[in-house]
């Protein structure tokens, strides 16, 4: 296939699709559990019975952003010709919905688009999330995808699509921000073959969902991605490892891989080039050490899931011994547009040392929940206050943690900081894979630190020492804190442990384990003293048959 | 040389046994594809006892220690059979931060059950959930498969009522 053939299609699809009404029915997982698929259902039966299958279309889409007001309901005129959304719609709305396509807007349900929710964002990666149906291919290809893909293995060598990702300044998206490029080029230069690529959406931060979107949304982007990568680094063979809690973007990815194999642009001989590259689905099984890139390989060679020391860096030796690239979803959601536009394209969005957009999982004590997408640079203020409109019910805004059980909490004081990778490192946080939970007044931070430590806790494999003694001890210390049974002793045992398991873990998830209580401990420090007592209450008394015997 | 390999056959002729052999034979009875194996196992059977890893390790070819191994470490994996109903609290951090610990206090009290646990009765097993992406209901339960947010625990106890009685009625 050449590109000129794609763009034709794209083209022809798009003069068709413009030929009719649109309703696009978010069907993503939140407004899915506000009833949504009883909406779709409804909107397919009225048009059915209208007789009006020819001239409107109700498309099945992904996420429309804001969860919080779902279910969300988009209604396109022919040509264009207006876009409105619609909120909290019931299948009570649907007949008054259907004739707004030739009539008035129904005022009673429109959702305002020129406010800051919507204002403020740059879409990149979930630019197609909302507006193709993630089940059909050619709603990808209208929105011009795989022209990257196309291009790369018909006009370009590996180098230059590398060159581009470097030119590109993209960072890995799961959290810890290794250049991508850099990444790339390591495993691109070894010379060992077979090499593997891997997705990692074994997204597993408690309150982070932007990897469950991107997959059920546009899950064809991501396989793109793949391909891009694929060509740069020189491997044949991709894995995508899915978490097994999100069936729908299981479902979705098989389907996709179906298609897009169907269609030539996976499989032996890329677009009749000749690159091959297949892509396989595995599942994990409710691991959240599996997102740690060693401990993934080993899930998906069917082990168990527990990390091993690095180096070997997977780029040199990764799944069964072969030089791996690992890198997280929306990383490689990046990679189609950085190829089509230029590298240069996405260095101008951001920051010079942070570029192009993150997405965000904003949650919490926060009016509009909901995916977002913004610039690198922007204030994490600007976030919560502007795009999140603020705490509701009128409390006061006390911090925001980002980064999940790695990460930390940045009080009020300190959210004038931009969002770079670098900067969210300097107050005691990280950027993570994109969870952002706003918390009021309300919320105490013993408390938050406590409910983190007790998720790595859980969570830790097992397999080092630091991890698996020392979080149960972290954690045994904060509840005594939060329990008010704690004295300045025990705070100083937990500051100087939270040292000895964030030096001493063999992994990740041990390493930044003490991140939640250090990061509370520095700005919320008073509300762990004024926990402690003088003397613990009950202990050092003898029961009396020892004292007998 | 080709060497023939002698297929263990199933534990019994129940039919679901079918659906295990055909995913273990797509992947080449490969080891790799333990997990996949254990899924299928798990989702046609409801949860994995000592004949199903027994079988699953010896089609496999592998030690039974790595398949109770690889079993008990993911927490997906089940070893005893769940309760005829369901309830799973989402314990992610928007929904922890909105109450979920007060959903899963007042479901153990009504049904004398801790989390993790089915009740005496086997009707109901009580379930957490590290996070179900479902942040913007916060806080989301799942009850027998149908997804509820925004929950307080009046609610839910009325949900979990309905549903348990369904049953026997």
């Amino acid at each position: 296939m050449q590109l000129d053939d794609l763009k034709a299609r794209a083209d022809e699809l798009r003069s068709e699709a413009a030929r009719s009404h649109r309703i696009r029915v978010c069907l993503a997982a939140s407004c899915q559990s506000s009833g949504a698929g009883e909406v779709c259902e409804g909107f397919e039966r009225a048009v059915e019975s209208a007789g009006r299958g020819d001239d409107v279309e109700v498309r099945r889409v992904g996420c429309l952003g804001l969860c919080s007001a779902g279910p969300l309901v988009a209604v396109d005129g022919r040509n264009a010709a207006f876009s409105e959304l619609y909120r909290h719609v019931g299948p009570d709305d649907v007949e008054g919905l259907l004739d707004s396509v030739e009539g008035e807007p129904v005022e009673q349900l429109r959702c305002p688009t020129d406010v800051p929710f919507f204002q403020r964002q740059h879409k990149v990666v979930l630019e197609n999330s909302g507006l193709v149906d993630p089940d059909r291919i050619e709603d990808y290809i209208a929105q011009d995808g795989y022209q990257a893909l196309v291009r790369a293995v018909t006009e370009m060598t590996p180098e230059d699509v590398l060159r581009e990702v470097q030119t590109s300044g993209l960072r890995g998206r799961g959290g810890a921000g290794y250049p991508a490029g850099l990444k790339w080029s390591t495993v691109a230069k070894a010379v060992e073959s077979p090499k593997y690529v891997i997705c990692n959406g074994d997204e597993g931060d408690p309150g982070a969902f932007m990897d469950r979107a991107v997959l059920e949304s546009d899950p064809h982007r991501v396989l793109e991605g793949m391909a891009l990568a694929a060509y740069a680094v020189g491997a044949s063979r991709g894995f995508v490892y899915v978490r097994a809690e999100y069936p729908l973007a299981v479902e979705r990815l098989e389907r996709a891989i179906r298609q897009a194999t169907k269609e030539g642009f996976l499989g032996h001989g890329v677009c009749a080039s000749p690159f091959d590259f297949t892509i396989e689905l595995r599942m994990g099984a409710g691991a959240f050490v599996c997102g740690e890139e060693t401990a993934l390989m080993a899930s998906i060679e069917g082990l168990r899931g527990q990390p091993r020391p690095r180096p070997p860096y997977p780029a040199e030796s990764g799944l069964w011994g072969g030089p791996t690239l690992i890198n997280n979803v929306e990383t490689l959601a990046n990679v189609p547009p950085v190829v089509r536009n230029g590298g240069e394209w996405f260095a101008s969005i951001g920051t010079p040392d942070s570029t192009g957009t993150k997405v965000f999982a904003l949650a919490g004590r926060v009016e509009n929940t909901g995916l977002v997408e913004v610039p690198m640079g922007i204030t994490l203020r600007e976030i919560v206050e502007e795009v999140g409109g603020g705490v509701p019910d009128g409390r006061a805004f006390k911090a925001v943690q980002t980064g999940g059980p790695s990460g930390g909490c940045i009080p009020v004081e300190l959210t004038e900081t931009s969002v770079e990778y670098d900067t969210l490192r300097a107050v005691g946080s990280i950027m993570g894979s994109g969870g952002m939970i706003v918390m009021d007044e309300t919320s105490c931070m013993v408390d938050v630190a406590r409910y983190f430590m007790e998720f790595c806790m859980t969570e830790s494999c097992g397999k080092c020492i630091p991890c698996r003694a020392g979080t149960v001890q972290l954690h045994d210390l904060l509840v005594k804190i939060a329990d008010r049974r704690a004295t300045s002793a025990d705070l100083a045992l937990l500051e100087e442990l939270c040292e000895v398991v964030q030096m001493t873990s063999l992994c990740g998830l041990g390493q930044t384990a003490p991140n939640p209580v250090q990061s509370t401990l520095r700005y919320f420090r008073h509300e762990y003293e004024e926990r402690l007592v003088e003397t613990p209450p009950g202990e050092f008394l003898v029961p009396l048959d020892v004292v007998d015997t | 040389m080709k060497v023939a390999v002698k297929r263990v056959s199933p534990p019994s002729d129940d039919k679901r046994w079918k659906l295990v052999d055909v995913t273990m034979r797509r992947n080449g009875y490969s080891a790799h594809a333990l997990i996949e194996t254990l899924h299928v196992v798990q989702n046609s059977f409801g949860y994995l006892d000592g004949r199903a890893m027994r079988y699953v390790a010896r089609s496999l070819r592998i030690p039974l220690s790595r398949v109770y191994g690889v079993a008990t470490f993911y927490h997906l994996f089940s070893l005893e059979p769940t309760g005829e109903h369901t309830c799973v609290v989402c314990t992610g951090t928007a929904c922890y931060i909105k109450g979920a610990p007060d959903l899963i206090d007042a479901v153990e009290d009504q049904y004398d059950v801790s989390i993790g646990g089915t009740t005496a009765d086997g009707r109901l097993s009580l379930l957490s959930a590290r996070c179900l992406g479902a942040c913007g209901l916060a806080p989301a339960v799942v009850v027998d498969g149908e997804i509820r947010g925004r929950q307080t625990s009046e609610a839910l106890l009325q949900e979990i009522g309905e549903a348990t009685c369904n049953s026997t009625t």
